[in-house]
């Protein structure tokens, strides 16, 4: 399916390719190099780009295209979601996926895109065999390996990879045996001038890192699972407990996964934390524009707003601007038109604002649009949607387990049109 | 490139260690480079694994960087055998990418992977096929399909997976080898794990797509599996799924469809009342049928939904589609949800589900509605986002939501992205032509928009007006009128050129205007742009038919400055519509029609979306993507008119209860060498056999080495390739087994209670009988006679196949026992006592032994296939003794002439390079036999016999022993000759045990591991064994080994071997000898630890000598 892939950075140098049947010529990728210059900003790169004799599917993550090639009729997400999932194994192992790391690591990188594709078609993609199959490297490791000349690559043969339950490596064992879930909420949402809702979305997902020893079953039950609207599973999740029952019953991989992710219906109204006061005006003459917004809290559950950021893409013809923040610092970048304003902590009683002067481009005629304003935030503590997870049992195994539960909320697309 | 230049080796690499690798000018064509690679290949060839691990990662990092390393091939392909992991498995990266250019010296690698194929340990087997599978070199393609072949019954699933994916790799190398892999394919798909059934389908689906009869069987299996396969294999499973059952089952909308307009609004609020009146409603429109859905279709659908919550956003995709292709319209909705749910994924995620959603909107719009906000557009979006989620938005528009859905657009229209503002503006003509309720308010707000600042926009905006306005002109000569004023102001040509089109179109509404836009128009006529020039010589030629009174001098004005226009299409445009219009006495019949041709009703345009008709490819793929055909895309069958026969899918499921077809079919497998034997087996009624065997997957697993003598046998025709770890315990069985179906049928009457409980009691029951034949033998044989009749009549039921065999037993069954009748006179009490038959003694005519007839046809099979040779030695006897005496004749065979051999290991005096082989003669008959002599030996190439000299007379019971010698050319292939008397010729064959190839040497220790040490890497093959209970000193240790082959142990001490880990003084047994025919030398280690456990090493240049010897030592040593 997958006959080649190629790592090409943003500035057009292919430093990575890899072959899984004959070898094609990395000419190939001079019709992406087409498509790049054509599409101007990186994300605008179509995914799959038709050649003469070939398919280019690419997908553009952390500054890097991972082009792969294809030669007959498959399922475009198949190959997509393929090349996430490698650029995720990346990053599992090397903490980043970027070009850096991956030219460091090129023999590790290569052994794991050996051990997950075979002729193209997907082996191993579940990160408890790769690190079975090659270990991350450590400081320690690496310091090792140098000294001793012995290897990342596993000595003994993953089981799991033949075992019914693929996902879980075999023998594990911990002193301290520990299950933590969090709880992470995004409130995707799209606020008019008025500050009225056009659209609000509460999308969550529960993130496990499970340290437990032998085979663990695991049931987790939430107080109030009809809220869930929608909901998609890690693969060790038994879909019909969940249909039956609405718990969600596992037997959960080593370390660090995403156990579910979810959609909170649509009958809830969601709660949206802040409220934001904005005037963003551009004057016909004088090549000017003014800038006034204030941020303050409206539903957050008695929680304080942290983390806030707003970030407003400015028109082309803005050339700086000179603002006066009462809270956070703010930072206009000229190249890319982008102000970053971080605010910080939301003070209730003392509400943040940023307030001055734009100077556009002369002899340019005023922007037809204000620019909408991106909001991110974080409520620690607070599931917005109110979901609350009822209790985790254990089954399998005679040990008490460490349990916690954290609950995050975050602002997703959170967009304000102005 | 210039990144790779700067881009450092390995972070791994010691300091300590000169940078071989590393070359800043990195230009690699010139003298430099051969320099560099001669440093990588003398790290290499060294002994230290930590210098060959840095060669290797920095050739991998060259390779990774597409820089050329094929000149490393030979120092790489050396290290194959390497024992240290990480390295293999780099030089198999590397042996992987330069293979194919390098066919010949990847040859040398196969035998490694051979002898993975064969190891105990199903992991290394699976990565051996793997590695070999992706050898892409031509001359291998019998080995790669025997190897695929043998993988594919392997126990171990993983293996069986591997050898699925090994199928697509060996097709496209070699496309001949299709009809072999689908024999494959079609025994892997009755596979009932999980692990294989996805790569299987994928092997399917690129060997083999149109064979659906496939399926047929494996239908509901793979139904039933989906929900535990792996979530890659569950992709690929769906989309077949899909296809299959667009050709098996009924269009579960065939009702529907027929009142595809009555229905489309009802659909969306469907619920079951509704639902029934349209089933009314239906039947009396069509005497159809009512629609009742296949069982095997709803199951289908049942078990693909929950799939619907996967976290992989292609399994969703592939489930939805499946949805949108198979499931009643009412079902289809649910798909809805997990769709807008991908569109939170990564943008490229987003780009090709709504490319999907897209199409899918316009034939179920209702099933998007709920979700329409999902599909607002944020202003960071992409813009090939944006304009997809634009063009659902206008899928999705109608009398309802279309306030909302404008309201959005508005404020696209003010986006800085043009190209999207661009866009809106098509969708909001879309929709005005769609919902003929807001065509105003849409028109009024694109008549707004032409005030915009933005000359795109306007100049998109009149496009669109322009179309809108043809609908319905009538009602809007204000906005003509307003738009004529704009000319003044819009730039933008093809802006211009719509204004003008729409003035000259309905220049009757606008009587007062036209003719001055077109005064206008004319003193500005050069300035123009092409299609500006066009609309205005159009528009004058309008004007001049309707109104000629104002226009006439304007018309002419134009025309003839346009005739010197320097564009030709300009100029020959001018003077046609002259000719046409301009009445003169010359003009032809056309100018009656002038005002027909201009002033025609034109259709109003119809604003379609670029998604509609997409569907009839299949969704989700790449073909749909592009709206193309991809290559080795599978078209989308269409409903098949009425239903194929649904009991193709029904699959006979074993009857354990039932005792008798489980007792046919181990009668049948038991007596399959006969027929082939004797009948030389009919094909299909093997086939059929074969067929049942593979089915019953459980029955296969219980019949583990010990109780399988019976099932064994029948692989054995079926697959026609061994393990050979078996075949040793095989031939003594094969001998057993044929005096056991001469016992058959007591044997099986007797055990027919314990049949049906468990294999477990099964075999143990099958000894029991054994032992205490002489008990059950009077009872069983005076029941056999029934048996058969009772057998057939139960079988009745079974497939005609069946009763076939049966019918071809019945004549057969007589022959086994009196071959195995001549042999038994040898054996134990056991055989003596199936003598007891009342069997006449063998007639003259069947001289041949069973085993030798089998291994002839073996060979003709396995020619070519050096590694399974050894099957074939004729050794029926059991070795006892140092010197082991093999049986060439029997004596009943032969007719009273006895001829046993043996190797005597003396060396063969007139030619050293041949295998000395004695051979005793002895007459068991009452009268002379004359003339013994050999004729007509048929060798393999390069092998000779020298013969012993005649033997004139042996008189009755006398013996007489003669060698001869025979060079095998360092293989076991088996010499085979005539042996005559004055009377007759018997067949006769000698194969070698690979022991027997060699003669001994004197080496002293030293020179022992000189020499050892030239033979590493491939030619070093090593397995780690347990010692078996006897094994307890060096006597016997040096004993077996020695019986084993023939080899001389080299003196030492108690010392270590250096290469193993250092476990507490532990003897190492050393022995030196050389291969008869080349000399090559042939080294063993035997390292002892303890508890027990042993190292095997053997070096040898021959590896398949090498491999050989190691299996038999092994063999030896752990008995």
């Amino acid at each position: 399916m997958i006959h080649s892939l190629f790592l090409i950075n943003t500035s057009g140098d292919l430093f990575l390719e890899k072959h899984w049947k004959s070898v094609i010529s990395r000419s190939v990728c001079d019709y992406f190099f087409e498509a790049r210059e054509k599409a101007v900003e990186p994300d605008n790169v179509p995914p799959v780009i038709p050649t003469p004799h070939h398919y280019l599917i690419t997908i553009y993550r952390e500054k890097i295209f991972f082009v792969s090639v294809i030669q007959t009729e498959v399922p475009p997400l198949f190959v997509i979601e393929f090349l996430h999932r490698v650029a995720e194994t990346f990053q599992d192992y090397f903490g980043e996926c970027s070009e850096t790391t991956i030219k460091d690591n090129v023999v590790i990188v290569y052994e794991l895109l050996e051990e997950m594709l075979d002729n193209g078609f997907p082996l191993a993609t579940e990160s408890n065999i790769l690190k079975e199959l090659i270990r991350p490297p450590t400081i320690l490791r690496s310091m090792v390996n140098t000294i001793t000349g012995s290897s990342n690559v596993g000595e003994t043969l993953p089981t799991g990879q033949l075992s019914s339950i693929p996902w879980r490596r075999a023998g594990v064992k911990y002193t301290n045996n520990e299950a933590y879930f969090d709880v992470v909420e995004e409130i995707d949402a799209i606020l008019d001038k008025s500050g009225t809702t056009v659209f609000a979305e509460i999308q969550g997902v529960i993130d496990a890192c499970v340290k437990l020893s032998g085979m663990p079953d695991l049931t987790l039950s939430f107080m109030n699972p009809r809220l869930l609207d929608d909901v998609s599973f890690h693969p060790c999740v038994r879909y019909k407990r969940w249909e039956s029952e609405r718990v969600i019953s596992f037997i959960p991989p080593d370390g660090n996964f995403q156990l579910m992710s979810y959609h909170i219906s649509a009958q809830n109204l969601v709660a949206i934390p802040i409220y934001v006061k904005q005037n963003i005006s551009f004057f016909e003459t004088g090549s000017s524009g003014r800038l006034d917004i204030t941020v303050g809290p409206k539903q957050t559950m008695g929680k304080t707003v942290e983390c806030l950021v707003v970030t407003i893409h400015m028109p082309k013809v803005v050339l700086s601007a000179n603002l006066n923040a009462t809270q956070g610092t703010y930072n206009y970048d000229p190249v890319t038109k982008i102000l970053l304003w971080d605010i910080g902590k939301l003070n209730p009683q003392k509400l943040p604002n940023l307030k001055g002067s734009l100077s556009l481009l002369s002899g340019a005629p005023k922007p037809e649009e204000n620019p909408s304003l991106n909001i991110d935030l974080k409520i620690q503590q607070l599931a917005i949607s109110g979901l609350k997870v009822n209790r985790l049992d254990m089954y399998g195994e005679k040990y008490k387990p460490f349990k916690g539960v954290k609950y995050v909320t975050k602002a997703g697309k959170f967009q304000v049109r102005t | 490139m210039s990144a790779s230049s700067a881009f450092i080796d390995e972070k791994g690499g010691s300091a300590s260690e000169p940078e071989y690798g590393h070359d800043p000018a990195s230009g690699g064509i010139f003298s430099s480079d051969y320099k560099r690679h001669d440093d990588l290949k003398e790290m290499l060839d060294s002994n230290k694994d930590s210098l060959k691990l840095e060669a290797m990662k920095r050739i991998v990092a060259m390779i990774a960087r597409g820089k050329n390393a094929s000149d490393l091939f030979p120092a790489v392909v050396k290290n194959v055998a390497c024992k240290n992991i990480e390295v293999k498995k780099l030089v198999y990266v590397y042996l992987v990418r330069y293979a194919e250019e390098q066919q010949d010296l990847a040859l040398l690698s196969i035998s490694t992977f051979q002898r993975g194929l064969k190891d105990p340990n199903q992991l290394i087997r699976a990565s051996a096929l793997r590695v070999l599978s992706s050898i892409r070199v031509t001359i291998i393609v019998p080995i790669m399909m025997l190897a695929i072949k043998e993988a594919a019954s392997d126990m171990s699933p993983y293996v069986r997976k591997t050898a699925a994916h090994a199928i697509p790799k060996l097709h496209s190398l070699d496309p001949d080898q299709k009809d072999q892999l689908i024999e494959v394919i079609e025994k892997l798909l009755a596979d009932k794990t999980t692990l294989v059934a996805g790569s299987v389908v994928m092997a399917f689906e690129e060997v083999c797509p149109d064979r659906i009869d496939l399926i047929h069987k494996n239908y509901r299996k793979l139904c039933n599996l989906l929900i535990d396969v792996e979530e890659w294999g569950q992709v690929v499973i769906i989309n077949m799924l899909t296809r299959y059952a667009r050709t098996q089952f009924l269009n579960p909308n065939i009702n529907e469809s027929l009142l595809e307009e009555n229905s489309e609004k009802a659909f969306y609020a469907s619920d079951d009342e509704e639902e029934e009146d349209k089933k009314d409603e239906v039947a009396p429109l069509a005497k159809r049928k009512p629609y009742v859905m296949d069982p095997d279709h709803r199951l289908l659908l049942r078990n693909t939904k929950p799939l619907l919550q996967s976290r992989n956003a292609a399994v969703v995709m592939a489930v939805a589609q499946l949805y949108f292709h198979l499931a009643p319209k009412a079902e289809v909705g649910i798909i809805a949800k997990a769709l807008v749910r991908l569109m939170r994924s990564h943008s490229e995620v987003q780009y090709v589900v709504l490319q999907n959603v897209a199409t899918m909107s316009i034939k179920r719009r209702g099933m998007f509605e709920p979700y329409l906000k999902s599909f607002y557009i944020r202003s960071t979006d992409p813009t090939q986002i944006k304009i997809l989620k634009l063009e659902v938005l206008t899928n999705l528009a109608n009398e309802t939501n279309i306030s909302t859905i404008l309201r959005e657009f508005q404020t696209y229209i003010k986006s800085m992205d043009k190209d999207f503002v661009a866009a809106s503006i098509q969708a909001i003509g879309r929709c005005a032509t769609n919902i003929g309720e807001v065509r105003d308010t849409c028109l009024n707000g694109l008549v707004q928009l032409l005030s915009n600042r933005d000359e795109l926009v306007v100049a998109e905006s009149v496009v669109v007006i322009k179309k809108l306005l043809q609908m319905q002109p009538e009602q809007h000569s204000d906005i003509i009128k307003h738009m004529a004023k704009l000319i003044d102001n819009i730039q933008v040509p093809m802006a211009r050129a719509s204004i003008l089109w729409l003035i000259g179109e309905y220049c009757e509404h606008v009587p007062k205007i036209a003719p001055d836009v077109l005064r206008n128009m004319a003193k500005t006529f050069t300035n123009e742009e092409d299609i500006v020039k066009l609309q205005i010589i159009n528009l004058a030629a309008k004007l001049y038919l309707t109104n000629s009174k104002q226009t006439k001098l304007l018309t002419q004005y134009v025309l003839n400055l346009a005739k010197y226009d320097q564009n030709y299409d300009i100029r020959d445009r001018a003077r046609f519509i002259r000719q046409l219009i301009v009445p003169t006495d010359k003009s032809g019949a056309l100018s009656k029609y002038a005002k027909k041709l201009f002033l025609a009703l034109k259709p109003a345009p119809v604003l379609e979306s670029t998604f509609k008709d997409r569907d009839h490819f299949q969704l989700g793929s790449l073909s749909h993507l592009l709206n193309a055909k991809a290559g080795g895309y599978q078209e989308l069958p269409d409903w098949p008119e009425s239903a194929p026969d649904p009991s193709v899918r029904n699959v006979e499921i074993p009857d354990w209860s039932k005792c008798t077809s489980r007792k046919d079919r181990k009668e049948k497998k038991a007596e399959k060498p006969f027929y082939s034997d004797s009948d030389g087996e009919s094909g299909p009624t093997e086939s059929a056999d074969s067929e049942s065997d593979s089915g019953s997957g459980s029955e296969s697993a219980s019949a583990s080495d010990e109780s399988g003598s019976g099932s064994e046998s029948g692989e054995e025709t079926e697959s026609e390739e061994e393990e050979e770890d078996e075949e040793e315990e095989k031939k003594k069985k094969r001998k057993k087994h044929l005096d056991k179906t001469k016992a058959k049928k007591p044997v099986e009457e007797s055990t027919e209670s314990e049949q049906s409980s468990g294999s477990e009691e099964r075999k143990r029951g099958r000894k029991a009988v054994k032992n205490q034949k002489s008990a059950s033998e009077s009872e069983s044989e005076s029941e056999s006679s029934e048996s058969g009749d009772e057998s057939e009549d139960e079988s009745e039921e079974e497939s005609e196949s069946d009763t076939d065999i049966r019918k071809k037993k019945t004549p057969v069954s007589k022959q086994p026992p009196k071959q195995s009748k001549k042999e038994s006179k040898k054996e134990t009490q056991e055989m003596s006592l199936l003598d007891l038959d009342d069997f006449e003694p063998a007639p003259a005519s069947a001289p041949v032994t069973p085993v030798n007839f089998m291994s002839s046809s073996l060979v003709s099979d396995l020619e070519g296939l050096s590694l399974t040779d050894t099957i074939l030695a004729p050794t029926t006897i059991t070795p006892s003794g140092s010197i082991k005496m093999y049986e060439l004749l029997h004596r009943i065979t032969g007719e009273g002439l006895a001829v046993e051999y043996c190797f005597s290991r003396q060396p063969f005096s007139p030619d050293p390079n041949m295998v000395a082989v004695q051979i005793q003669f002895t007459n068991n008959t009452n009268s002379e036999t004359k003339n013994l002599h050999i004729e007509e030996p048929r060798l393999q190439c390069g092998m000779r016999i020298r013969e012993f000299a005649e033997i004139d007379v042996l008189s009755a019971g006398e013996s007489v022993t003669v060698v001869m010698g025979i060079d095998f050319c360092d293989s076991t292939q088996a010499a085979n000759f005539q042996l005559c008397t004055h009377t007759r010729k018997f067949f006769a064959s000698i194969q070698p045990p690979v022991g027997e190839l060699m003669t001994p040497v004197f080496l002293t220790e030293n020179d022992f591991k000189k020499e050892q040490g030239k033979l590493m890497g491939m030619n070093e093959i090593s397995e780690k064994l347990t010692l078996g209970e006897k094994c307890v000193n060096e006597h016997v240790i040096v004993e077996r080994v020695t019986a084993t082959a023939n080899l001389s142990r080299v003196p030492c001490g108690s010392d270590k071997e250096c290469s193993t880990p250092p476990p507490p003084p532990a003897p190492v047994y050393r022995f030196a000898g050389k291969t008869v025919s080349s000399g090559c030398l042939v080294l063993v280690t035997v390292s002892t630890k303890e508890g027990g456990r042993a190292q095997l090493t053997v070096n040898c240049e021959k590896m398949l000598i090498g491999t050989m010897l190691v299996k038999d030592i092994m063999q030896a040593l752990s008995q």
